[in-house]
């Protein structure tokens, strides 16, 4: 099969995984003659979705012996069907660096003879990419569940971050659409990549010089709305997969039509607004000190989709607002709606120096039409007077935009 | 006063000169060099032997070096004002970053670094090869001077190659020991063309995802200014053009996922109304070409429900379930289960004939996944009504739109087992199977068939 129609049908099978980051590795690998990894991510291209075109995103085959119902590829699926050597994956990826088309590998795959072998072919191309051609660019693999500890503690050698997809957000989401995967393995491979990576690093602490093992750490992606759990559970597993697992990134994927998709998942896809609240609370949840039981305050254990769950949380907490921004603390600051870290980190540094008015919040980009109700500043804050007025949520709401998905996938790893 | 400006360390020789001989930021006036000098010559600058002690802030410096990156010419102008601010009493200026001058700083600094992010980006090299060496050429117009704040990245990243960079202000070539930089070159001087475009652009195209179109993202991420450079901004126009087709492609294939018959169901409604309601029943495409609905059938308070598969060739022109071949298996194992058809409702998973034309005969065609789904809401329906006290699957398709799409019927034949639809169901073969298989087999499987029913039969009561 021509080259260009392998990649057209993998490309097209791997453009699902939401995952696009390469970022959170930097140093030079040793021997390595071509490629960097700088810490933070570069998109080369965008694509006519608004996605960013950072990896060559492939899978090496399509072909899998496995029944997820939400997946493009499952065995029952009537697609094209594809494979690459391990040898035109190498090619591929050197040929689009050397043009400075791409940071760097993705490289995903369908199951094919077992889970050992297919894993062995992964590590097959990262290893040929570093030992062979000094290649120092960014390789993210996709970690098969299932595989041997001695196959993860390999994969982490040649990748810079690995993963492995906890697919739905819970084991009986998983029974339904995906009866050949359980919540056990996804999770045994997090853990074993988990404790590796503690492992280097007490060694390192230690004064020793171990190997590396995937430096930008792990990342997890989950299908919603492909069954009915509501977000607080879905935000649950996220949030135990931070804790538990230290993963860098969860990605959520709102289930879109996909070719041949299965019938038994609903037809329409869940709003892009729901992806986009999701991970608006995962921030929250990690950068900005909120539980999960604070966010998803819908009565159906959803997250609003007409207001930003910060906004959400503060409209419900009233009684805590306003807050002055001269004064408060850095938790309290975090807390304003329409305010972001950046912002608060910048209002803790000029207050030493300046007390801050209404005309410093604007300057500073803070979203004033939702902030102002909650803040005191220096001077008279007319907005103020929104504060307990019934109708506050209608009149703080930010005017419906697009959401721009990606948003959030270039630059936190690099904070 | 008036002082023109090379660079940034020329910028901050001069800068002091002037500071210590104490001239306000109203009283000098700068020219950028590259961006064209003024009407007027230079001023001789003051020359003072003695060096004036002030120090200002690192932090001030580097913005102050970023900044000067920019293509705006008065920005010496704005660096000396906020040198002279920080020197005369606002030591700590650069923290308030809500000053108008400091916000400028950063914003100047922020549009250098991001002209310097994008030209990291959007470099495409061609690849080139002069007397049997490889070399990459690109070209690239970038909005600031970032061609020296970039070319170390360009060094280290592609570091065992031979590169060329050009652009309009400024031209940079890697020979895999140093950076040379020499002028500034038109566009047409650079290769016009790699034959490895072509599989990036099939990258490009693949990996775009049609469901989704969000322009304005996609432009303000990567400025139109730039798509001249970029080889695969050729194929967004007929991506667009195609993605509705693409979409349409996908939707079609969802085999029915978009669409279910829980529309055409009435709320609440009688028996009646449910009868009425799936004549008109378009929840799939298999309305389109069957005769008729082919509803269940029997008395609503039966205590035995039998739900086949779909209804066949002679169900679909009489518009009653089980009345062809498969009909006359059924009759007779349930006459020899000692069962009274009368007593029983017996319907289908799917409603409708699904079939091929195949000159002028109908060829029974499976339901798909999709039909099965799209359908359910109506055995749902059913079987909420009747509320049986025993449910018997005949066949897989039975099965699996009772059980789910993970059921088994080799593994779960004739085992009582809750359901959703019902808490005493069991699953056993076809009527329509017996006549397919050879005969031995077809016994064997008519006697199993006869046995679970009986099972059905006593568990009913």
């Amino acid at each position: 099969m021509d080259l260009r129609i392998k990649l057209t049908i993998l490309a097209d099978a791997a453009k699902y995984d939401a995952s696009c980051a390469s970022s959170g590795a930097k140093g030079r690998r040793d021997g390595s003659t071509l490629g960097s990894t700088e810490g933070m991510g570069i998109c080369h291209s965008y694509t006519p979705d608004g996605r960013c075109v950072s990896l060559l995103k492939i899978l090496l085959t399509n072909y899998c012996i496995y029944d997820c119902h939400f997946c493009v590829n499952r065995v029952t699926s009537e697609i094209p069907r594809a494979r690459f050597t391990v040898e035109e994956v190498v090619r591929l990826t050197l040929d689009f660096y050397k043009r400075n088309y791409i940071e760097g590998l993705f490289l995903s795959s369908g199951i094919i003879q077992s889970v050992e072998y297919t894993m062995e072919q992964l590590i097959a191309v990262a290893r040929t990419l570093r030992q062979q051609y000094g290649f120092g660019g960014y390789i993210h693999l996709k970690l098969i569940p299932g595989a041997s500890e001695e196959l993860i503690h390999e994969a982490g050698l040649w990748a810079d971050r690995l993963s492995a997809n906890i697919e739905l957000p819970t084991q009986a989401d998983l029974q339904r659409l995906a009866p050949d995967k359980k919540h056990e393995t996804i999770v045994g491979a997090m853990a074993e990549v988990r404790e590796r990576l503690a492992e280097v690093r007490s060694d390192r602490q230690a004064g020793l010089h171990p190997p590396r093992f995937a430096p930008a750490g792990q990342s997890t992606q989950m299908v919603i709305g492909a069954t009915p759990t509501p977000d607080r559970a879905i935000l649950q597993t996220a949030a135990a997969l931070y804790r538990d697992q230290q993963v860098r990134r969860v990605y959520y994927s709102a289930y879109s039509p996909t070719p041949h998709a299965d019938a038994r998942l609903p037809g329409q896809p869940p709003p892009l607004m729901r992806e986009h609240r999701l991970y608006q609370a995962d921030w929250l949840l990690r950068f900005y000190g909120f539980e999960v039981q604070e966010l998803a305050t819908e009565p159906n254990g959803n997250l609003a989709l007409d207001i930003d769950p910060k906004l959400a949380w503060a409209l419900l907490h009233r009684d805590q607002f306003p807050v002055d921004v001269n004064i408060a603390p850095r938790e309290m600051l975090l807390r304003i709606p329409g305010m972001g870290v950046r912002n608060v980190d910048r209002i803790l540094r000029i207050r030493k120096y300046h007390r801050l008015t209404t005309d410093d919040l604007r300057r500073l980009r803070v979203v004033w039409r939702t902030a102002a109700p909650f803040v005191i500043t220096d001077d008279p804050n007319p907005g103020l007077q929104q504060l307990d007025r019934v109708d506050l949520r209608r009149r703080v709401r930010s005017k419906p935009t697009t959401p721009s998905l990606f948003d959030g996938f270039i630059g936190e790893d690099e904070r | 006063m008036i002082v023109t400006i090379q660079n940034f360390a020329d910028w901050r020789d001069k800068a002091r000169l002037l500071l210590a001989a104490n001239f306000s930021p109203q009283e000098v006036t700068f020219h950028d060099q590259r961006t064209g000098a003024g009407l007027f010559a230079d001023d001789p600058l003051p020359s003072i032997a003695t060096k004036m002690a002030f120090r200002v802030d690192r932090e001030f410096l580097d913005a102050a070096e970023l900044a000067a990156w920019h293509r705006r010419g008065d920005k010496w102008n704005l660096l000396y004002r906020i040198l002279w601010r920080v020197t005369h009493g606002q030591p700590r200026l650069l923290r308030v970053e809500s000053d108008p001058d400091i916000l400028e700083l950063r914003r100047m600094g922020k549009q250098v670094s991001r002209d310097a992010h994008k030209m990291k980006a959007f470099v495409r090299f061609r690849r080139v090869v002069h007397e049997g060496e490889e070399h990459f050429v690109a070209w690239h117009r970038p909005d600031h001077f970032v061609v020296r704040l970039t070319a170390p990245f360009f060094a280290r990243r592609f570091s065992s190659m031979f590169w060329t960079i050009l652009t309009p202000d400024e031209s940079v070539t890697w020979d895999q020991r140093e950076l040379q930089f020499g002028p500034g070159v038109p566009q047409s001087e650079a290769p016009a063309w790699d034959a490895l475009e072509e599989l990036w652009r099939a990258y490009y195209r693949s990996t775009f995802n049609p469901a989704r179109i969000k322009l304005a993202m996609m432009r303000r991420e990567m400025p139109v200014r730039h798509w001249r450079t970029l080889p695969e901004t050729e194929i967004i126009g007929e991506m667009l053009h195609e993605a509705p087709r693409r979409v349409a492609e996908m939707i079609r294939h969802t085999e029915g996922c978009g669409r279910s018959a829980a529309e055409f169901l009435p709320k609440n409604g009688s028996w009646d109304d449910l009868r009425a309601a799936v004549l008109r029943c378009q929840g799939c495409d298999l309305y389109r070409t069957a005769t008729q609905t082919v509803f269940g059938e029997g008395p609503i308070d039966a205590s035995l429900v039998l739900v086949g598969e779909q209804p066949g060739d002679e169900e679909d022109s009489a518009g009653r379930p089980f009345v062809g071949p498969a009909g006359q298996v059924l009759n007779g194992a349930l006459s020899e289960a000692g069962i009274d058809r009368q007593r029983v409702y017996l319907t289908n998973a799917v409603k409708h004939f699904k079939h091929e034309l195949r000159g002028k005969r109908r060829l029974h065609r499976r339901p798909d996944a999709g039909e099965i789904v799209a359908c359910r809401p109506w055995l749902v329906a059913e079987l909420e009504r009747i509320a049986p006290r025993v449910l018997v699957c005949l066949g897989v398709t039975a099965a699996q739109a009772v059980f789910g799409h993970g059921f088994r019927i080799q593994e779960a034949r004739g085992r009582v087992l809750p359901s959703p639809c019902c808490p005493q169901t069991l699953a056993t073969y076809h009527p329509a199977s017996i006549l397919r298989v050879p005969t031995p087999l077809a016994e064997r499987y008519r006697q199993l068939l006869v046995r679970d029913l009986r099972t059905a039969k006593e568990l009913a009561g």
